[in-house]
């Protein structure tokens, strides 16, 4: 196991923690657990989410979340002594964050909501994609910089983003190049030019989340080759949904080269109170054998993509797959998982 | 349940299919693959009414694998296919002979001539596919204008949206050229892992409702003629612009809208086409979904949108699920079990653990091994009843939506033997 209990955080400058990963990875609830771990070290995060799911609102089973920062959670306090800091919720989507960022940098009320009125809003946020992505992670900009403005601001030790996937995530934070092409100057250049400073330094982490299948993981290596080449932080490997450990090295060395035999294994189980005929026994032993072997099998191809993942060079974490599902409580047992790892 | 190509026979079915699962509502609980009918995916692909089989759904399940792996089966049952991919593993197009991006179709090597199909593939280039669009619409050198202002640029090698439109040109495309030289008579489309798996159905609409947008007509004003016809807020938009994006934005934008304009007719006629051609009876939409909740409810919400858009529904392919266990032992009586053995490992004879129920004296063979494979025993258990609950649910409010289930396969598909056996899974299409 390349996850280990580490002494404290490995985190200990970043303020804004975006978590990727290829689709169906969960890398939702990885940014809902990091969150949480993250209060449950005595922080205020903000958790935001920008691809119009409301998936934080069903993870958190809370009503799903208007464009407004809305506390959600609370951490479970580390130490006795310790306070909990709390989980707020943000759904940023990209024509409130223009109508805000038009009243907020330009006084641009009246006139933010004639271009909505004309289209522009629309026309900025579904034709003309870099303006999308700029206004998304401008709204994160906003939340995550010190001495944020507005009579309601809140300040957070912590952003997390559950952010666009793998294969979107370099361009989606790489702003000032994807306008690069538009605007070459301007205020929204300079804005981006601004963002940017923030997205490249030692505050900003890029997390990534995958299961040990080969595509998800050779997605990862192409992800963070990307953002190194781009400049931009890669922070940790989030290993998620691993297999149970039931079965030691020896016994899925047994099970795969036959020797564990059904017969003394039927025994066992007539041992353990486990009701049933010789036969019926005998069918079952079976099946757990052959059921252990597809284990093995999987955990074997499992290893080889842990070791791929360990090349990368980044610290890794572990998350166990839940066999039913992650709720709110499982969020937590998640959460606790990362603690103890150190990534919070 | 097969699938008609004609619209009433394709009612009928359902309805058909509709009352037979309300008879087994007794055993929807135990069972739930029995509680949705059948989708029987040979008969979708020997129907030589099918001519289109589009493959959606979110991320992350098996599109792309199952676009494949249908497209061979087809082939090698007799059909002319051609698979467009979106973004294949590299490994599955490379095995397939497709890993050069250059937007045509071509042979795969390896398929079973047999009964007289073929297979061709290819992986989408989205900026090609637009910029051949663009090329045929306009005036070669308005057409360079185009293709060089910086707008065009970001717009057609963005992966918002655009995507989609592009994966559904090129279905027009091949589907008019197919109609003509005979080539192929099925075609088969993955569609791209978007933000909304509905961006494709919506992109034809919203480009419509772009171009007939009042913000067009705004940056058309300047080159049309008089400003006053938009009314009082010209000047206060024109302003809010300059002072967001900057006079030279603003300029690049209206430059890039002007030469556009021309070519606008074209494209939302494209676009109608298309929408209609998913609307034919030939065309079968398969969502495919894993037995999360997540991907279920995004299947829903798709099924639900297709049946508003009138798009024929073939079924649900549910991939990776875990088949529930021939035997009958439960989760908790697994685990009582196991406990018991972890107690009584230290005692080599049973008989120690004195007064225990269970102990009859025999000494234990390798209790943690036994423990072990009781422990995955109870938590397989619970994954197949966690998956079975969530396709229960998923039937009872889609009672109608014929479901194939499809095993999870313990290694990724990278060869034309993996997609054969996927193929073949698939047909079969029941845990």
């Amino acid at each position: 196991m390349s996850a280990v209990d580490r002494p404290g955080p490995d985190w200990p400058g970043v303020q804004l923690h975006v978590v990727t990963g290829k689709g169906g990875t969960g890398k939702s609830t990885v940014a809902a657990a990091l969150a949480l771990a993250l209060a449950s070290r005595g922080k205020d995060v903000l958790l935001c989410e920008v691809e119009g799911r409301q998936g934080i609102a069903r993870m958190f089973d809370v009503d799903p979340l208007p464009y407004e920062e809305r506390r959600i959670a609370k951490g479970l306090p580390a130490e006795p002594s310790g306070a909990a800091g709390t989980v707020h919720a943000l759904h940023i989507d990209a024509e409130s964050a223009l109508l805000d960022y038009l009243a907020m940098y330009y006084r641009l009320g009246r006139a933010g909501r004639a271009l909505d009125k004309f289209g522009v809003v629309e026309f900025a946020t579904t034709i003309a994609p870099g303006v999308r992505d700029v206004l998304l992670t401008g709204k994160v900009f906003e939340a995550a910089k010190p001495g944020r403005r507005g009579k309601n601001a809140r300040q957070y030790d912590a952003v997390v983003l559950d952010a666009p996937p793998t294969g979107r995530i370099t361009q989606f934070l790489n702003v000032s190049d994807e306008l690069a092409g538009l605007a070459k100057v301007g205020p929204v250049k300079s804005q981006a030019d601004l963002m940017m400073t923030l997205f490249r330094s030692s505050r900003t982490a890029v997390h990534f989340v995958t299961v040990l299948e080969e595509m998800p993981v050779q997605e990862t290596a192409d992800g963070i080759a990307d953002l190194r080449r781009t400049g931009l932080p890669v922070g940790g490997v989030v290993v998620n949904l691993t297999r149970p450990d039931e079965l030691d090295a020896d016994d899925l060395a047994a099970v795969t080269a036959g020797t564990a035999q059904a017969a003394p294994l039927a025994e066992d189980l007539a041992a353990a109170g486990i009701d049933g005929g010789p036969d019926e026994l005998a069918d079952l032993a079976e099946h757990l054998l052959a059921q252990g072997r597809d284990h093995a099998e999987r955990k074997a191809l499992e290893d080889a993509q842990r070791a791929l993942v360990a090349t990368y060079g980044v610290p890794t974490y572990e998350l166990p797959r839940m066999a039913g599902g992650v709720d709110l409580g499982g969020l937590y047992e998640l959460a606790g998982h990362l603690r103890r790892q150190g990534m919070a | 349940m097969t699938v008609s190509s004609t619209p009433g026979g394709g009612a009928a079915e359902r309805l058909g299919s509709h009352r037979r699962s309300s008879h087994r509502v007794g055993r929807l609980a135990h069972d739930p693959a029995e509680a949705a009918p059948h989708l029987d995916l040979d008969a979708l692909v020997d129907d030589r009414g099918t001519g289109i089989v589009v493959c959606c759904g979110s991320g992350g399940v098996g599109k792309t694998t199952t676009a494949a792996a249908l497209a061979m089966r087809a082939a090698e049952r007799g059909r002319k296919v051609v698979v467009l991919t979106i973004d294949p593993a590299r490994r599955l197009a490379q095995s397939m002979g497709i890993e050069e991006l250059d937007n045509t179709p071509r042979p795969v090597v390896g398929i079973d001539p047999t009964n007289g199909g073929s297979l061709d593939a290819m992986m989408l280039d989205m900026k090609s596919t637009f910029d051949e669009v663009v090329e045929s619409q306009a005036s070669p050198e308005k057409a360079r204008a185009i293709l060089d202002n910086p707008f065009y640029v970001a717009l057609s090698s963005s992966f918002a949206g655009t995507q989609e439109y592009m994966a559904m040109e090129k279905l027009g495309q091949i589907h008019r050229q197919a109609k003509v030289d005979g080539t192929y008579d099925l075609i088969v489309v993955d569609t791209p892992p978007s933000r909304s798996a509905l961006d494709f159905l919506d992109a034809p609409e919203r480009l419509s409702s772009f171009l007939d947008g009042r913000f067009i007509k705004l940056l058309l004003a300047p080159a049309k003629g008089p400003a006053k016809v938009l009314g009082m807020g010209f000047g206060l938009i024109t302003g809010a612009l300059t002072k967001v994006l900057g006079a030279q934005v603003l300029t690049d934008l209206q430059t890039f809208v002007a030469a556009f304009d021309t070519v606008f007719g074209g494209f939302r006629q494209r676009a109608q086409q298309t929408y209609a051609l998913l609307q034919d009876a030939q065309t079968a939409f398969v969502v495919v979904a894993a037995p999360e909740r997540d991907a279920l409810r995004e299947a829903a919400y798709f099924v639900e949108r297709l049946a508003d858009d009138r798009m024929p529904l073939a079924g649900l392919v549910v991939n990776r699920a875990h088949p529930r266990p021939p035997v009958d032992l439960g989760a908790e009586e697994a685990v009582a079990a196991a406990r018991w053995l972890a107690r009584n490992a230290g005692s080599d004879a049973g008989g120690d653990a004195g007064g225990d129920a269970h102990s009859a004296g025999t000494p234990l063979h390798d209790p943690a091994l036994a423990e072990g494979l009781l422990r995955l025993h109870a938590d397989h258990v619970r994954i197949t009843e966690r998956e079975g609950e969530l396709r229960r649910r998923f039937a009872a409010t889609h009672p109608e939506v014929a479901t194939a289930v499809v095993p999870a396969l313990a290694s990724d598909v990278h060869d034309l033997d993996g997609l054969r056996r996927v193929g073949a899974l698939l047909a079969v299409g029941r845990d």
